[in-house]
């Protein structure tokens, strides 16, 4: 394995508010090699995509830092591409523009970005779809043009939050399966945020399980079944048994906690 | 199909028009009403044409036919009134637009302007009419003034609520994308904002048509507006009536007309699906 591509040491992250601080993240380590494709996985309110905004730079942490590709994290860039659960398209922009609007920030010629935006719409099935707006497209759509948003910035960093968690169980498996090829085509390094113990089994080199508040990492899991896993073997299942476990403690802790919240108002 | 739904909605809503004229031509027949106050429409449609078609025959030695074709005094009124909205609207559009931009993308100029302008915007423009006129003297100018100070409000205040709403997704995917600065004011908070601003644009032209006729009836001696309070002078209801027709008539068009153009610069708006 090649060196750390990214390192976040003694992260911690405190939200202020008027009545108390919440501890969102705290003393988080995590070393992801060049090429891994990693699943921060546990229940809301664990801090996993605080964490993800923090590496992406929208929300530095308070304490600790982190370096990605050799630098430290200081704001968000395209060197860090986001795919967000939203999609955030911009909905005034065709598919096409949409893919090459990082490009055309970058200051890149027209006629190369139009040759960059063909190579991604074939890539992501989306040919008959180049001159069409977002509103027109199934949300499945949408997530191919935000995928290949990203990759035409060429970043080796992709950072994913919940990119799935609106679609329907066929489109997600659909679009997991597009994700893992181009995965191993152009091998980026990937931060995924899911709640999916599956899709995160599915997905994931390795899982990074984290606690409810704070956020800490509770287990952290290679996972070297090979691809495509099958979600009905004995394998797949074991590892769904004990991911679940671990997921479900710090849901109970969640629930807990939001009764807790509740009888106090 | 669309086609064959979209005429009978249009048959429907003339229904209560033509019962309406009807009604009221069978009231000037039966000599309910004075003609004096009320014409008949029959007697209205007549004035308006008249008052369209051209005063003098055709002389094709000192005019061309299109000129003259053009020189009835509904169409030189009409003329009058919309290039003054037009400029009007243009200059008071026009400044509104980077004022609303700045306040609405900058805290800081926000609150150097607001209170001024929350002082200044409940005035109604027309309560300037007599400053315009001490100030521009009677003719184009101060109706144009007037215009703009309609035009300008509406365009300002939805500008600067545009700029504000913009989703913070945009701006994070924007950020996340590498842009800054003028790339994400001019290709991600101004197109976001453009709903807002149409709206906005849809309303002061609607008070920038208000206010010119206004204007026209104190401050200016041509144009829709003078035209119906000069025909009051004369006591020709008949033409009074033609002159609010045509008002309403070149109203609807201009309605047609942005609703044209917010269809087009909108087509990516998911509330227009069609």
């Amino acid at each position: 394995m090649s060196a750390a591509h990214i390192v976040i040491s003694n992260v911690g992250k405190v939200f202020k508010t008027a009545e108390r601080d919440v501890v969102a993240l705290q003393d988080i380590n995590l070393e992801i090699p060049q090429g891994q494709f990693v699943c921060l996985l546990g229940p809301s309110g664990c801090g996993k995509s605080t964490l993800l905004n923090a590496v992406a730079g929208f929300a530095p942490p308070t304490s600790g830092n982190i370096v990605a590709d050799g630098q430290v994290v200081t704001a968000p860039g395209p060197e860090r591409g986001m795919v967000f659960q939203e999609y955030a398209l911009f909905p005034w922009m065709t598919v096409a523009d949409n893919i090459g609007f990082g490009l055309e920030i970058k200051g890149m010629a027209k006629p190369e970005i139009a040759a960059v935006v063909d190579k991604l719409l074939k890539m992501l099935s989306l040919q008959d779809f180049r001159n069409r707006f977002p509103k027109d497209l199934s949300g499945g759509m949408r997530q191919r043009v935000a995928i290949a948003r990203v990759l035409a910035l060429d970043s080796p960093i992709m950072l994913m939050d919940e990119p799935f968690g609106a679609l329907d169980a066929l489109t997600r498996r659909n679009l997991q399966d597009e994700l893992l090829r181009i995965w191993a085509e152009l091998k980026k390094t990937i931060i995924f945020v899911t709640h999916s113990i599956e899709e995160a089994i599915y997905l994931a080199d390795r899982i990074v399980v984290m606690t409810y508040r704070p956020g800490t990492v509770k287990r952290d899991i290679i996972v070297d079944l090979p691809r495509l896993r099958d979600p009905a073997s004995a394998e797949f299942n074991a590892l769904k048994r004990e991911l679940g476990q671990l997921v479900m403690e710090e849901q109970q802790r969640h629930h807990n906690d939001e009764l807790r919240m509740a009888a106090v108002d | 199909m669309a086609g064959a739904s979209s005429w009978r909605q249009a048959g429907v809503g003339l229904v209560v028009p033509a019962v309406l004229i009807a009604l009221w031509q069978a009231s000037a027949m039966l000599g309910w009403v004075n003609p004096q106050v009320l014409p008949s429409p029959v007697a209205v449609v007549a004035k308006w044409v008249e008052y369209l078609l051209p005063l003098m025959p055709h002389d094709p030695a000192t005019q061309s036919w299109l000129a003259w074709a053009f020189s009835g005094e509904l169409i030189i009124d009409s003329i009058g009134s919309l290039y003054r909205v037009v400029v009007g609207f243009l200059i008071g559009a026009g400044l509104a637009l980077p004022l609303g931009l700045a306040m609405g993308a900058s805290q800081r100029v926000y609150d150097w302007f607001n209170v001024l302008i929350q002082m200044v915007r409940p005035i109604p423009p027309i309560a300037y009419i007599p400053l315009s006129m001490l100030w521009f003297g009677l003719g184009n100018p101060p109706a144009i003034f007037l215009i703009v100070l309609g035009a300008f409000f509406p365009v300002l205040m939805n500008t600067i609520a545009g700029v504000r709403q913009v989703d913070g997704i945009y701006l994070r995917a924007a950020r996340n994308l590498g842009a800054s600065g003028s790339t994400m004011f001019l290709r991600v908070i101004l197109p976001a904002a453009v709903p807002y601003i149409l709206s906005g644009v849809r309303i002061g032209i609607g008070t920038a048509f208000i206010v010119v006729i206004v204007a026209e009836m104190v401050a200016v001696n041509n144009g829709l507006g003078f035209r119906i309070l000069e025909a009051r002078e004369y006591f020709w209801s008949d033409k009074i009536i033609a002159g609010m027709i045509s008002i309403g008539l070149i109203g609807l068009a201009i309605d047609v007309g942005m609703n044209k153009l917010n269809n087009h610069l909108l087509r990516w708006h998911r509330g227009l699906e069609n």
